[in-house]
């Protein structure tokens, strides 16, 4: 991917980054953490990678993601509210009374969510019937899965993984479909390892007829080139180990547990924002003055701290 | 007509509904040859997928072929893909995912395969789920009616169906309708309101208790949800006294239907006839007498209820 391409990629990662933390202290409640692990791989996917139309979302040739990890869904709703499904100024509706934005998505209030999703180990087998469905269409559309690494301890992923190489063999196999594993290593509880340990994953999924890829889910450019090498992987659904940091580019969320399931306080808020634009603590008066749209969403964090 | 399994004419319907819409798929876990839709495999190999002895991750595969625009029948036995109550909660009811479910093997009918093996508590599980109709037919000319309605119908929807033959019951010119009960014997001493395997079992209780001189109307509630809340109530109004017959747990299911309605809308007297406790092996017959649920069982109780 050119060095433009990229950049742009990454602004809108960053940007996409300070919606989350917008919302989810809006909210005050939800999952930064594993919305932060997640959000380099969705940016990729909807700005570099998938087709599709934010004005027809029903659009049969459309490619589609499932966000099997349907926690992280506050990182789809900023990558779908910058597509264009719905304006940025109603993501703070998130997880409100009568917000379409729900608490985990659901494809019928929010039309681009594919599949209701939150009750972890689904989302693969229903990924697998799209996939298959489009398949005996004849259809171009490709279907993304993202999984949680926590959420593989469910059994129904096992069940699915066994069967995704296979189904629809010979005629109608699944190389449509690209499943993403955000290994960001750390659960509800605790680190994944100290839980159920899933390793050896790689392993595991080879095992059962997978081609699989490993890659730094932070870096675009790997992100970028694992989806280009699983599109021209034929006959088969391919597997990619994204390694990822829970609660990315925010110093205080990062690695932490703790940060799984818990929103920012107002004052929190706005540094987690003030971290992922990089700004200095000395600095974040003069960039707050000359950048009004980060200045907005700062002074709305500060007047929640009000209430 | 003869005796004939639901699940039979299920694989006969669905193989030639399959022949007229190419959206029909089929995906079983395992048990082809016992939810019979191994004829519909053979015709349409490239719409059959069979994932192994995974229901939840078949449940799924349902849900996502219904997204692509599919109209998937997913099939295995009753207490095995409802059992798999969680995927069904959020795969399918929440996802509005237009999937059959065909649950077979329903009912201590099934016999000597023993309790693991017995769809007992389904009802109960789906009637709590918003959007997810329950329709179990009583004989075949039923069962074929209802499986040509589950295409057309939009939306997700159960279908209970059984492994042992069922008799006719239904008229010869009976017309399947969605939502509907119908009276298969008009009588005005008391409402028997049936579902499934237990119907004819019903009609024949009914002749018995004629013999008594007891009028019983017996209605085939095919359409479990929604019910046939006008049908239910007047007969309730008409005879005073309502039993309720179906090879199901007591609790949730028809049963339990009918007695939340009557309760908000009509109070009666209510007996409910079904399954208590776990099921058991043994031969379909002696289950059935040893449950009450064969003729001079229900005939037995009605006489009780009634205080005769």
């Amino acid at each position: 991917m050119p060095t433009a391409d990229l950049a742009r990629l990454a602004s809108i990662a960053r940007d996409c980054r300070v919606q989350i933390i917008r919302m989810l202290t809006h909210a005050g409640s939800g999952h930064p953490g594993g919305s932060l692990s997640v959000i380099d791989i969705l940016t990729t996917l909807l700005f570099a990678r998938m087709r599709y139309d934010p004005k027809r979302p029903d659009w049969p040739d459309r490619d589609r993601v499932v966000l099997s990890k349907g926690h992280a869904v506050p990182a789809l709703y900023s990558v779908m509210a910058r597509a264009g499904y719905f304006p940025e100024s109603q993501l703070i509706t998130l997880r409100k009374l009568g917000s379409p934005l729900q608490g985990h998505p659901d494809r019928v209030m929010l039309p681009g969510i594919e599949a209701a999703t939150g009750s972890l180990g689904q989302g693969l087998s229903v990924a697998m019937g799209m996939a298959l469905g489009l398949r005996l269409d004849g259809r171009p559309s490709r279907v993304y899965c993202v999984l949680g690494d926590g959420e593989i301890q469910e059994g129904q992923v096992w069940e699915a993984a066994m069967e995704a190489p296979k189904l629809g063999q010979p005629d109608h196999p699944l190389d449509n479909l690209c499943v993403i594993l955000d290994y960001n290593k750390i659960q509800l509880d605790d680190f994944v390892k100290k839980v159920l340990d899933l390793e050896p994953v790689l392993e595991k999924w080879k095992g059962f007829g997978w081609p699989v890829l490993e890659i730094d889910g932070h870096d675009l450019a790997q992100i970028d080139k694992a989806l280009d090498q699983a599109e021209a992987i034929k006959g088969r659904p391919t597997f990619v180990v994204a390694h990822t940091v829970k609660g990315k580019a925010v110093s205080f969320m990062e690695n932490d547990p703790e940060w799984h399931g818990k929103a920012p306080k107002p004052r929190e808020g706005i540094r987690a924002v003030r971290e992922i634009l990089g700004v200095a603590e000395g600095d974040w008066a003069a960039y707050l003055g000359a950048h009004a749209e980060t200045a907005a969403i700062v002074k709305e964090l500060e007047a929640l701290e009000k209430k | 007509m003869p005796a004939k399994a639901s699940r039979a004419a299920f694989g006969e319907a669905i193989l030639e509904l399959g022949a007229q819409d190419p959206r029909i798929v089929v995906v079983d876990a395992d048990l082809r040859k016992s939810t019979m839709t191994s004829a519909f495999a053979k015709a349409y190999p490239g719409r059959a997928f069979n994932v192994g002895i995974a229901e939840a991750n078949m449940i799924g595969i349902g849900a996502g072929l219904a997204l692509a625009g599919k109209i998937p029948f997913i099939c295995s036995f009753a207490c095995f893909v409802v059992g798999r109550f969680e995927t069904i909660r959020v795969s399918v009811a929440y996802t509005r995912a237009n999937v059959k479910i065909v649950g077979t093997h329903a009912g201590i009918a099934i016999g000597e395969d023993g309790y693991s093996q017995m769809g007992l508590e389904d009802i109960a599980c789906l009637r709590a789920l918003p959007n997810i109709p329950i329709i179990q037919p009583a004989d075949e000319s039923e069962t074929k009616q209802a499986v040509a309605y589950a295409v057309e119908h939009q939306g997700p929807l159960y279908l209970r169906l059984t492994r042992q033959n069922l008799e006719p019951v239904s008229p010869p010119d009976y017309r399947f309708q969605f939502g509907k009960a119908v009276v298969l014997r008009p009588g005005g001493d008391v409402t028997i309101l049936a579902s499934g395997g237990p119907v004819f079992n019903a009609l024949k209780a009914a002749e018995k208790l004629k013999g008594e001189g007891v009028r019983a109307e017996v209605i085939n509630v095919a359409c479990i949800k929604p019910l046939d809340e006008e049908l239910i109530v007047r007969s309730a109004g008409k005879t005073g006294r309502v039993v309720t017959v179906e090879d199901h747990s007591i609790s949730g299911g028809l049963g339990g239907a009918v007695s939340e309605l009557l309760a908000e809308v009509h109070p009666t007297p209510l007996k409910r006839l079904g399954i208590q406790g776990f099921g058991e092996s043994g031969d379909p017959k002696g289950l059935y007498a040893k449950h009450g649920l064969d003729p001079d069982g229900i005939a037995r109780s009605v006489m009780k209820f009634l205080n005769r």
